[in-house]
């Protein structure tokens, strides 16, 4: 909801300031300027909306003509084709008053609103987040018309003993209605100002509610008035969005026809407007695959939401041949490598060439060509890859553990490189500090004057530039405001990005250590911040329960996937670069398409607040961790949960695979690092083709088999983790004294 | 259970009268009580609203503990102005106090002297953050070095050394006590120069040369323990304290006064260390801190050297681990008391030895004062006198009987003044407790003055004398599990221990090197007598 508010203020706050980025932004977003090249418009433009609601879409363009949005209306309306009701009258008055201060910019300045017309549209087709102005009245409306508030036990409890009285096997998926009845009662019984039927209703019925819905309970409990329900975003969404339940047909059916009989019309009423039955064909589902599915604020995904075909395949690598030339040069040059081992490396770039059929294609999204020092890169990543250990059940790997001494629970995030030489702390006192892991010292370019007197044909020029006596082996980054909640290298190591509580995410460069921007626009805490694995785009995710992507030459963002229900409390690319996925406090991650800003899967299973997130290497699976202490793995292909592993007994907020997979490691707030044989796990379930056709998992309790091995910190919890190149695992954690 | 919590949840409601005093410090006089009442609802709610937000700030600050901080950002989410001025960790400004049946929360708000703040020096600028890497594992193994947590918990250690079954084979023991999870065997490797240490204290008896490698380990371990650093001391200290009891004798026979204290302060660290389970070595601590104790000579120049201060430190030691371990299987207490108690009623026995029988039956509490020193009172006052006002025997026997007079005197006026009944008569002291009845007297009248010193000395441990039971459950050592209360016997050792190597440099170099000594602690248990034989070849 802020997301949108946002969007009109800022713009007077920026349009001063940033005029000539401005147009930029412009050309870019209206879309009539859009080019193949990176710079201007990487992405194109994003999906037209098909097939929204016409009311919400008069809400929308009420609320841009109050504002005095009139561009933003014109094309709003165009795009949505709603030429015939209304009438240009508005554009005189109010677009003309803004056609008059400033003649020169009010075009650039005009079609900049667009930004947020475009971006509008989009929130509210992919899910529900509402205004202001729409959501008290709009949706609390429907709670208006009441039956008598004393009866609402009778109700209830009806229901609750026709479910207790059928057959077993229906009783589990009834028993999901309990949930989401009970809530939706309540809030009617406290909208209608019925505050102690409502709290006697409480008292009566949420004890009988599944433990892990704890968390809403107590929210809920402290709700008595309907006052409180127009401020909690948390209980709006519960009502605008349908809780989604997965009911086979048999049932179903047996509880339509109890309800009939009854006339019990209130909760049928409730059913036909505030929840979602997603019904399908076959066996009724067991009480153990309902409850590992079950969690989030409102339900099950709905099972159309993830049948979107994804490609999680791996891009291939375009520049493999490039730099097979140049390694030669280069071993020649430098090294005098011997010539075994071109051969080898020959075979393992044909190996690669071939393209996988899940994979997307390579232009899909467009990605920054590789610059020369990439291509040294990956020369090394080769070399490093070819001497690195094979990990598995009997060869696990060693860890080396980096404190932070002295961080006074201070320390908020923490990020290594790629080739694990640099690491990054973000703190909360709102430093972040860079430390050099290797021996070679961390050195500044020198200032712009010394620059000049540098002889630039000489060999060692990027020697010269450095300043000595910068040399040192940490640096701190000053800018931030409040809390740093993230912080993410470039795969480049040239900059470094860390969002925090102010609200901002800044990019720094690594070259001069100084902030080269601050993104604004989630105003509110920044929760999570990742760099695509190509560099260029990051995506972040905030207190404002959307997700941002941005370019790091642009200062607006490319994308907003909108619709979780709570805050996006962790964010990542996928290995693709195609697809980002975000955790989020409703207890569901998604996974979002860059090309498109669409949502493409909804897991939920998880019964607490998701705080970590890892694709693995080869993109087809994804783990996920959370305050309840369990990792979720994940099928993205099929869109199906495949895997929990339980062990940790506190919230999880490191995950990450080996670099070939086969070992998946998790660090938690219980002071543990845990390993997982994670090959075991996906091959136990990718040889059930059943399951895939239907969506029902049945978990196999494995965990104890697939853990290899636990190892406990001496009062430091585990706040990353890092594979290097060659497999040895980094963690890294603060020490707390007491 | 949970049902019932949720109710609770449900219910709580801040009082209407803090809306109303609320009110009236912000001068509204006369609040409604329907205005209170909605009020106070409203105020809970926002007040719950702002707590599970800044529980999502504790969250991604990756801490367990909410901070004011927390609830400043989720304030600021509110756009409400953030609360100044509650930056401090320890800092709760609430105090709370009750009386007449009302419950209140108050500020402490004190008067600050704004010129103290200036001229107090700055306080030291604490320490930056700073990195520092240790193997968490090596290739699946989780090497036992100080910065990975001890290897086996204590409850896993106490089920190791109460299980009959490994207590029997120490061999098999120790592997299982040093196992981590699931990968034992290489766990022993790793960790092999640690475990073949204790073999070393199983058989501490059997004479052998220590090879040159445990010689190192024991110099190392010594500088540790010698050393200044506190911290240190207490790690190191973890899982070797079986090397303590050879430091102690050797240097309670060399009289090394200096070291005896660092020993004494490592056993210190030994018991405060919450990890370890030290049940195990209790019968090697006990007789080191009881020689500490009673020992006729600590230190070379007795009349100079303040060896009290030791006695006082190890008796206090020895009250603490009564108090920590003393179960109804050890009857540690009821040992060392006899042990105590004997040594006292001797009339041998030296004026050091007394003063350290007196110190360790004084710390043990008010009970054993009243019950086993203040009836002595009359017969130490005699001797006393007879060394005060007799012909001047020696030096060191005046300084002695000097000690142990002041002793008495403190410990016993306390209790004294708590179990006599007013008024303190002169006269009547002297009746009860003959020659230190004079001085009792007016120490008795000084405690009474001083009610603080009483109200810290209430709460100590009682005693509870109950017939020693022969047998230890705690024998690893071999020691042997007399019955009866075997005479205490004098063993001599052909001492080939070369635990005292000549190395130079070494803070523990005996000064001549000829000589060998060794104590021996047997009889009734590990907790009894201590001879001190000097063997010289």
């Amino acid at each position: 909801m802020a997301a949108v508010q946002d969007g009109p203020m800022e713009l007077d706050t920026e349009k001063e300031t940033k005029p000539e980025i401005l147009s930029d932004g412009t050309s870019k977003l209206s879309g009539n300027a859009a080019s193949g090249t990176l710079s201007s418009s990487p992405l194109t433009a994003g999906g037209a909306p098909k097939q929204e609601d016409q009311q919400t879409l008069i809400a929308v363009l009420q609320f841009l003509r109050r504002n005095k949005l009139s561009e933003s209306v014109e094309i709003l309306r165009r795009e949505a084709g709603l030429e015939d009701q209304e009438d240009s009258q508005t554009l005189d008055g109010s677009g003309g008053g803004k056609g008059d201060r400033d003649g020169g910019e009010a075009n650039s300045l005009l079609s900049r609103v667009s930004i947020t017309s475009a971006a509008a549209p989009q929130i509210i087709l992919s899910t529900s987040v509402t205004n202001e102005q729409l959501d008290v009245s709009v949706v609390l409306s429907a709670y208006s018309q009441q039956g008598d508030p004393s009866l609402y036990q009778v109700y209830y409890s009806g229901l609750k003993n026709f479910i207790e009285s059928v057959l077993d096997c229906h009783r589990a998926e009834l028993s999901q209605l309990f949930y989401p009845l009970f809530v939706h009662m309540y809030l009617e019984l406290v909208y209608n100002n019925h505050e102690n039927e409502a709290k006697a209703f409480f008292e009566k019925f949420g004890g009988d509610q599944e433990c892990y819905y704890q968390d809403d309970l107590r929210v809920l409990c402290g709700l008595t008035k309907k006052e409180h329900l127009k401020g909690n975003e948390v209980l709006l969404d519960f009502r605008t969005s349908r809780f989604v339940l997965r009911i086979s047909r048999d049932s179903y059916q047996l509880l339509k026809r109890h309800l009939q009989e009854r006339h019990n019309n209130q909760i049928w009423n409730i059913i036909q407007e505030h929840l979602y039955i997603d019904i399908f064909d076959g066996m009724p589902r067991s009480k153990s695959q309902i409850d590992s599915m079950s969690g989030s604020f409102a339900g099950e995904a709905r099972r159309e939401v993830n049948k979107v075909k994804v490609f999680h395949g791996l891009l291939k690598e375009p520049e493999i041949e490039v730099p097979l030339d140049d390694e030669e040069d280069e071993a020649e040059n430098e090294e005098g490598k011997p010539k075994k081992k071109k051969t080898k490396k020959d075979s393992m770039g044909s190996k690669s060439k071939k393209q996988d059929p899940n994979a997307p294609q390579q232009n899909r999204i467009p990605l920054p060509e590789l610059k020369d020092s990439d291509k040294l890169d990956k020369i090394m990543y080769m070399k490093e890859s070819t001497k690195r250990i094979r990990l598995g059940p009997e060869n696990l790997p060693s860890i080396c553990f980096y404190s932070f001494l002295n961080a006074y629970q201070g320390l908020t995030a923490v990020d290594f490189t790629d080739d694990s030489s640099l690491l990054a702390g973000g703190f909360a006192d709102s430093t972040v500090r860079i430390w050099s892991v290797t021996p070679k010292k961390l050195r500044k370019v020198k200032s712009a004057g010394e620059l000049n007197l540098i002889d630039k044909e000489s060999d060692d020029v990027l020697e010269r530039i450095m300043d000595e006596k910068t040399a040192s082996e940490s640096k701190i980054l000053c800018g931030h405001s409040g809390p740093v909640y993230s912080v993410s290298f470039s795969p480049d190591r040239n900059y470094l990005l860390s969002s925090s509580e102010d609200g901002t995410v800044r990019l720094w460069s690594l070259q001069t250590f100084t902030c080269l921007v601050g993104y604004k626009g989630h105003n509110y805490p920044v929760w999570d911040t990742h760099f695509s694995p190509f560099g260029y785009y990051f995506v972040s995710g905030g207190h404002d329960r959307v997700a941002r992507l941005w370019a790091t030459d642009h200062y607006q963002p490319l994308r907003i996937f909108a619709g979780h229900l709570a805050d996006v409390t962790c964010t990542r690319f996928h290995p693709n670069s195609n697809y980002v996925a975000t955790g989020s406090t409703d207890r569901t991650i998604r996974l979002w398409d860059v090309l498109n800003g669409n949502c493409v899967r909804i897991f939920t299973g998880h019964k607490g607040p998701v705080h970590s997130l890892a694709f693995s290497p080869n993109g087809k699976f994804l783990a996920s961790g959370s305050t309840d202490g369990r990792v979720l793995l994940w099928d993205i292909g099929h869109g199906l949960m495949i895997g929990e592993l339980k062990g940790h007994t506190d919230t999880i907020y490191a995950l990450k695979f080996s670099r070939d997979g086969e070992i998946l490691a998790s660090g938690s707030m219980d002071n543990t690092v845990r390993l997982w044989d994670s090959t075991k796990a996906f091959d136990d379930v990718e040889t059930d083709d059943f399951t895939a056709a239907t969506g029902h998992i049945h978990l196999p309790d494995n965990s104890q088999e697939l853990l290899l091995g636990t190892y406990h910190s001496k009062s430091t919890p585990v706040t990353h983790l890092h594979f290097t190149r060659r497999n040895l695992l980094l963690a890294a954690g603060g020490y707390s004294s007491q | 259970m949970a049902e019932e919590r949720r109710q609770k949840l449900c219910s709580v409601i801040l009082p209407t009268e803090s809306m109303k005093a609320m009110a009236e410090s912000v001068g509204v006089g006369s609040l409604q009580e329907d205005s209170c009442l909605a009020l106070s609802e409203e105020v809970s709610y926002r007040i719950k609203e702002i707590a599970q937000d800044a529980l999502k700030f504790m969250h991604h600050g990756k801490r367990r503990k909410l901070t004011t901080g927390d609830i400043d950002h989720a304030l600021k989410l509110k756009n409400v102005e953030p609360l100044y001025g509650f930056q401090s960790q320890e800092f709760i400004p609430f105090r709370f106090a009750s009386g007449g049946g009302r419950e209140l929360h108050f500020y402490e708000e004190k008067e600050v002297d704004l010129s103290d703040i200036i001229n107090t020096p700055l306080p030291r600028v604490p320490l930056d953050v700073s990195l520092k890497a240790h193997w968490l594992s090596i290739d699946g193994v989780q090497p036992a070095i100080p910065e990975n947590p001890p290897p086996v918990p204590k409850e896993q250690q106490k089920t190791d050394s109460t299980e009959p079954l490994k207590a029997v084979k120490p061999g098999q023991e120790e592997e299982g006590s040093i196992q981590t999870k699931g990968q034992g065997a290489s766990s022993a490797e790793v960790k092999g120069s640690s475990a073949k240490m204790v073999p070393l204290v199983m058989k501490p008896r059997s004479t052998h040369e220590l090879s040159v490698e445990q010689q190192l380990y024991y110099k190392e371990i010594t500088e540790a323990c010698v050393g200044s650093c506190e911290a240190k001391r207490a790690v190191c200290v973890c899982n070797k304290c079986y090397l303590f009891l050879f430091q102690v004798r050797v240097n309670v026979v060399q009289n090394n006064l200096a070291l005896l204290i660092y020993l004494m302060r490592m056993v210190k660290a030994l018991m405060d260390n919450p990890t370890l389970y030290l049940e195990k070595y209790l019968h090697e601590l006990i007789p080191a801190v009881v020689t500490c104790i009673v020992s006729k000579q600590l230190c070379l120049r007795p009349d100079v050297d303040n060896h009290w201060a030791l006695r006082d430190f190890a008796a206090r030691l020895m009250a603490q681990s009564c108090k920590t371990f003393s179960t109804t299987t050890n009857n540690i207490q009821s040992r060392i008391t006899k042990t105590f108690t004997k040594a006292l009623l001797d009339d041998k026995t030296q004026w050091t030895t007394r003063y350290g029988c007196i110190a360790g039956l004084a710390e043990l509490g008010h009970d054993v004062i009243k019950t086993l020193i203040i009836p002595r009172l009359s017969v130490e006052g005699a001797r006393i006198k007879a060394v005060m006002d007799g012909p001047v025997v020696s030096n060191i026997d005046k300084i002695g009987a000097d000690h142990v007079q002041s002793l008495l005197l403190k410990h016993c006026a306390s209790v004294v003044a708590k179990t006599r009944p007013l008024p303190d008569m002169v006269d009547q002291y002297k009746v009860d407790y003959g020659y230190l009845g004079t001085m009792l007297c007016s120490h008795v009248v000084k405690a009474r003055a001083q009610a603080a010193f009483q109200a810290q000395t209430v709460n100590r441990t009682t005693l509870t004398i109950t017939q020693p039971r022969p047998t230890l459950s705690v024998s690893q050592s071999g020691l042997s599990t007399s019955s009866g209360s075997r005479a205490p016997s004098i063993i001599k050792v052909p001492s080939s221990l070369t635990l005292m190597s000549t190395r130079p440099g070494t803070p523990t170099q005996p000064s001549p090197p000829a000589t060998k000594y060794i104590v021996m602690a047997t009889s009734a248990g590990a907790a009894s007598t201590h001879i001190i034989e000097s063997h010289t070849f």
